[in-house]
């Protein structure tokens, strides 16, 4: 049976050391596509823990439950019910941020790392560690969409939130916007960058190959 | 003509991979060898060629506003579009259980070497990515939807198999440690999304 997890572990493991972009290679697909302002990023990151935590706790409550055979049919319906709760939230509160994000909140549904969490931890583990988890793990997907965010904004157009931030003497001097980062090419090389930083901090994570 | 349009776009602009990241997880995991690329790039084209136009139907039958008009002309205010994640992953999933027993009753050879690769394309994203395009881009007639699925599987196979073959070679070369793997592999995928960039321009 499950065995005893630390809260603090749960919760910030997965910020680094297990990260779940950097390190278990989960939820890549809309990690990138939404990345280009730092708003939507927000937005989609939190989505994303809300799901992740849920679903977490809902399928670590009914685990004992659920035939083996078709676990996978039954966690993509608790997946979806959540996501178009979220849908619908971000619609009626939020409706400049959800037609940016597009299909992207749908995506979430097969975003693999609420899959992921779901089995491998949530079918084995309690209800409060499951959802920890969840946190944890919706954290450490937000803070790489954030810092990719960031720079991608910071550098493709100047402004964080919308705002000017790069100071206008510095454009009267010749700087110029990189329009290369609002490509979606650049996320790629952005997030390449960042693992190679990270791994080059946290050399226990580099891969042997 | 609009039916090429759609489908050369599909393949080369609006490239699944590196236009809009989908189905990137399964696109690194199953990378490393050509062989294996080719079975899954070849299960995702079948599987999309099926679902979008199958959820292009359910959309425009059943979910999209007004659509249950066919039924009852009472029915004509009922919009059921909320629904559309659940039906859609629904039919996913039930699509790529049918579509395995098919393929292991009648054609158990190509069975044996999609093998793994069926189930798991149940949550790639490029499948549930396809059939969400495909309800915002509110194509009309049926044959436009089952191009579209066609051309985005044909744009997601060639992109793993240019990746896979990359990586086959970049096993020989001498990547700096820390960026071994998964670092170079984003940053190979990244320099491919700025050269298919070059199709951008192109109007047909």
């Amino acid at each position: 049976m499950a065995k005893k997890h630390k809260w603090k572990d749960l919760l910030y493991d997965p910020l680094n050391e297990n990260n779940p972009i950097t390190v278990q290679v989960l939820g890549i697909c809309s990690a990138l596509a939404i990345t280009v302002k730092l708003m939507p990023a927000i937005v989609m990151a939190l989505s994303v823990m809300v799901v992740v935590a849920f679903s977490n706790l809902i399928i670590s409550l009914i685990r004992n439950y659920i035939p083996v055979r078709i676990r996978i049919i039954i966690q993509l319906l608790v997946v979806a019910a959540l996501v178009i709760l979220v849908d619908q939230v971000l619609k009626a509160f939020a409706y400049d941020v959800s037609k940016q994000l597009s299909v992207f909140v749908g995506l979430i549904i097969t975003n693999c790392i609420v899959m992921g969490r779901l089995e491998a931890f949530a079918m084995g583990n309690k209800p409060w560690d499951s959802f920890l988890d969840g946190i944890g793990n919706g954290a450490g997907y937000g803070l790489v969409l954030i810092i990719v965010a960031f720079f991608r904004e910071l550098l493709g157009s100047g402004t964080l939130f919308d705002k000017k931030v790069i100071p206008q003497w510095l454009y009267d001097h010749g700087y110029v916007n990189n329009a290369m980062m609002l490509l979606p090419a650049m996320a790629l090389i952005t997030l390449g960058i960042y693992i190679w930083v990270q791994r080059a901090m946290y050399p226990q994570l580099t891969e042997k190959h | 003509m609009e039916l090429v349009n759609i489908f050369i776009r599909s393949i080369f602009i609006e490239n699944m991979v590196f236009a809009f990241f989908l189905g990137m997880c399964s696109y690194l995991a199953v990378s490393k060898k050509v062989k294996t690329a080719v079975g899954l790039g070849a299960a995702v084209v079948f599987v999309l060629t099926i679902t979008v136009p199958v959820n292009f139907l359910i959309d425009k039958y059943l979910l999209q506003p007004g659509a249950l008009k066919w039924l009852d002309p009472s029915l004509a205010n009922v919009d059921l579009s909320f629904l559309s994640f659940i039906m859609f992953i629904a039919v996913i999933a039930a699509m790529v259980q049918l579509v395995e027993m098919f393929v292991e009753r009648f054609a158990p050879a190509l069975y044996s070497s999609l093998g793994i690769f069926l189930p798991l394309i149940a949550v790639n994203c490029a499948i549930l990515g396809g059939s969400l395009f495909m309800q915002q881009k509110e194509f009309t007639e049926v044959s436009e939807a089952l191009v579209y699925g066609l051309g985005s599987g044909i744009g997601w196979l060639l992109a793993i198999v240019l990746l896979a073959a990359i990586r086959e070679k970049i096993s020989y070369s001498n990547v700096p440690a820390p960026l071994r793997g998964l670092g170079i592999t984003f940053i190979v995928t990244g320099l491919m999304a700025i050269a298919f960039m070059a199709f951008m321009g192109i109007k047909i």
